[in-house]
């Protein structure tokens, strides 16, 4: 036991701190009206996330659909802009940022992305597509050591040197993701944040692009943001993982800690509800179902965000005070006011009522105050 | 006899101009009341098709269908489409993979469900209406009344496929087919879908057919699974047994490369070399053979046959024996 709490993993070579984000903010105002822009509420996408990446590591972040973890990673690149916080790559805050050394900088971060068929252009043969980003940095050094480069890239990633005149459309699911990776090594970056990178693929052909990306973290020593909703992929590729609800990150561990020993209650919920291929396992294991959706983030619950949905809400705090993210043991932190009491059998699970979850967005919080519509204008 | 009796199945596409394409390529299984069977494959192996097929939601023109479907002793095929509609959301219901593009997003809920008792169950509209939120009571949408009122994308995704499902038991169906119901929605929601379905179907003795490419679904839900590969089931076993002891390397290799969140960690994943544009015809090879680690030279030349073994189908020539761990290949 003692050996697994120490945070680090073993075998991977993990250094000091690579990325600090510090109470990271991405907020989306929400619009109404054609003549003026008047904003009636946000989106809290992202809401006040702390995270560490330590250099060599891979980070798993999961969570549902619509829990800001995509954001999150898109904050981090600055693709959007953070409302507000830090985030700090290698003793820099990115986001103080602005154009040149933004743009030296975005070659140390690169991203791979979900879909590869939209995220590479159709017209662009995988040669230029390579080729792109070692010219804006400045790597592109003579044709002779470039052609090295391309045809190192293709067989670090596993590709036929024969794929450099070929286009995205000729290549498979499988390949085409091979050649985003490609793509992001190619201007040897320090980080690599992979948003959702198997989660379009087949069973078969995911598992190899897991092992790529492992052997790739190996060979030129990466350190990997991975973001997806499948926890089995994330435990399997992760040494610490964060787990992400409304915005905020609720839980985060070491992927053997996590999965040993969820201590909070929506990480709790998320496990029991993964199937696992055994029917021997699945007849005998208990479910915590959890009732209703995921909140709307433009109008979240005060206190806990999972107070909603919580088997285990308390009467007091949860409702009030938002919990913060505290470290209950070493190297695991957990969001939840109530932790140490759930996992000591002290507070039982009870029926939650469902709460209806409204579709579209605002808080209706907010009054809307003039006209909403051109005819409301003409015709006051 | 069985519900439903699926033989020799087979979907042939073709377009002027253009080689004809095998989608489902000779299926047989069976289907008893109150049974779940899976159809298990990725995409392209034919699973959608083999749903649509039984259907009769294939389109009209550009396709052959060959073999018959028999549900209660009726041959579906051989129906006309008046026939076939009297029975489609009476006798055979069905949920799909995407509730938002297969509700109407111009109709409100109540009418959708209440469409399909008014049209088979001959009742009022009124009545239809009380009928309609008892039953989205049922699935578990809450505040029922007031939602019959309201349109699709009013709903959350967990929501609408409630009422997808909803739909298709209004007319207590006997056979009811979900093609990947839960692949569009998060986890959380996929347990509240799959502990639904197995409620429905343990209170109602619905037959259901579940085709997803989910091992995990599978394995908590089903009672049969067929494993299909490019148009053909490759193994069919009880679940237990094929889980407990894959024989077909297609099936091996699947349960070996999905990471599992109860194993150890550490260990490296087996994944299937190639992908499923490698397969070759059925003809005169087994379609697996160029992924197949497996594979001997008779395997290029000859169709494996689809031979029944103490419970359990199976189509290879050279199956994996019972606790081989899974075989070490360099991704190609």
């Amino acid at each position: 036991m003692t050996a697994a709490v120490e945070p680090a993993a073993a075998d991977a070579p993990v250094g000091g701190s690579l990325v600090s984000v510090q109470d990271l903010k991405v907020h989306f105002p929400i619009k109404r009206g054609l003549i003026v822009d008047r904003t009636v509420g946000h989106v809290f996408a992202v809401d006040g996330v702390d995270m560490e990446i330590r250099r060599g590591e891979t980070y798993g972040l999961v969570g549902e659909s619509g829990c800001g973890k995509s954001t999150l990673g898109r904050g981090m690149l600055r693709l959007v802009e953070p409302t507000g916080g830090k985030v700090v790559f290698d003793g820099t805050d990115l986001v103080e940022l602005k154009g040149e050394s933004l743009r030296r900088m975005r070659r140390r971060i690169q991203m791979v992305f979900q879909d590869p068929m939209s995220s590479l252009d159709p017209r662009q043969s995988v040669e230029s597509i390579l080729v792109e980003g070692l010219r804006a940095h400045g790597l592109d050094k003579g044709r002779e050591a470039t052609g090295k480069r391309l045809r190192e890239l293709l067989s670090a990633v596993g590709l036929p040197s024969t794929s450099l005149r070929k286009y995205p459309h000729e290549f498979s699911g499988g390949q085409r993701q091979r050649i985003g990776i490609a793509r992001a090594l190619a201007v040897e970056p320090d980080l690599i944040i992979a948003d959702e990178p198997v989660s379009a693929l087949d069973v078969s052909v995911q598992a190899q692009v897991v092992n790529l990306l492992e052997e790739l973290q190996e060979q030129f020593g990466l350190t990997y943001l991975v973001i997806a909703h499948d926890l089995a992929v994330v435990r399997h590729i992760s040494d610490r993982v964060g787990v992400m609800y409304l915005g905020g990150i609720v839980e985060e561990a070491s992927s053997d800690d996590l999965y040993a020993e969820p201590l909070h209650p929506y990480t709790k919920a998320l496990l029991s509800a993964i199937p696992v291929p055994d029917p021997e396992v699945e007849d005998r294991r208990e479910r915590i179902l959890l009732t209703g959706d995921l909140p709307s983030p433009a109008n979240p619950p005060n206190g806990c965000r999972f107070h909603t949905r919580c088997p285990w809400k308390q009467e007091t705090k949860c409702a009030t005070d938002r919990p913060a993210l505290r470290e209950v043991r070493p190297g695991h932190k957990v969001a939840c006011h109530w932790a140490e009491d759930i996992q000591a059998g002290r507070i039982r699970p009870h029926e939650v009522e469902t709460v209806l979850v409204e579709e579209g967005g605002i808080s209706p919080d907010v009054p809307l105050i003039g006209p909403s519509s051109v005819t409301e204008v003409l015709n006051p | 006899m069985a519900l439903l009796e699926v033989r020799d199945l087979r979907v042939v596409f073709q377009r002027r101009g253009t080689e004809p394409f095998s989608a489902v390529d000779g299926v047989s299984f069976d289907v008893n009341p109150g049974q779940t069977v899976g159809l298990v494959g990725e995409s392209g192996c034919g699973k959608s098709v083999t749903s649509l097929a039984i259907m009769g939601l294939l389109p009209a023109r550009g396709n052959k269908v060959t073999g018959s479907v028999k549900f209660e002793g009726t041959d579906l095929l051989t129906l006309s489409n008046r026939e076939m509609r009297d029975r489609r959301g009476r006798d055979l219901g069905m949920v799909f993979q995407d509730p938002l593009s297969s509700l109407n997003p111009v109709i409100p809920i109540g009418l959708q469900v209440t469409e399909v008792l008014e049209r088979h169950r001959d009742m009022p509209r009124k009545k239809a209406m009380v009928e309609a939120a008892e039953l989205l009571d049922k699935v578990g949408i809450p505040d029922p009344t007031r939602r019959l009122s309201e349109y699709p994308h009013q709903l959350s995704g967990g929501m609408r496929q409630r009422a997808l499902i909803a739909i298709a038991l209004a007319c207590r169906p006997r056979l009811l087919i979900a093609d990947e119901p839960t692949t569009a929605l998060d986890v959380t929601i996929q347990a509240q879908i799959l502990a639904l379905l197995k409620e429905l179907v343990q209170d109602t003795g619905t037959a259901l057919i579940m085709i997803t490419h989910d091992l995990g679904v599978v394995a908590g839900l089903c009672d049969e699974v067929n494993v299909l590969y490019g148009g053909r089931v490759v193994e069919r076993a009880e679940r237990h047994q094929l889980f407990a002891e894959p024989r077909h390397p297609y099936t091996h290799g699947l349960l070996a490369s999905i990471p599992r969140l109860d194993a150890a960690r550490g260990e490296k994943l087996v994944p299937i070399k190639g992908s499923v544009a490698d397969n070759i015809p059925w003809d005169s090879a087994c379609a697996f053979a160029p992924r197949c680690p497996n594979a001997l030279d008779v395997c290029r030349q000859v169709t494996p046959a689809l031979e029944d073994e103490d419970r359990r189908s199976l189509r290879c020539h050279n199956p994996v024996l019972p606790g081989t761990p899974a075989a070490q290949e360099v991704p190609a």
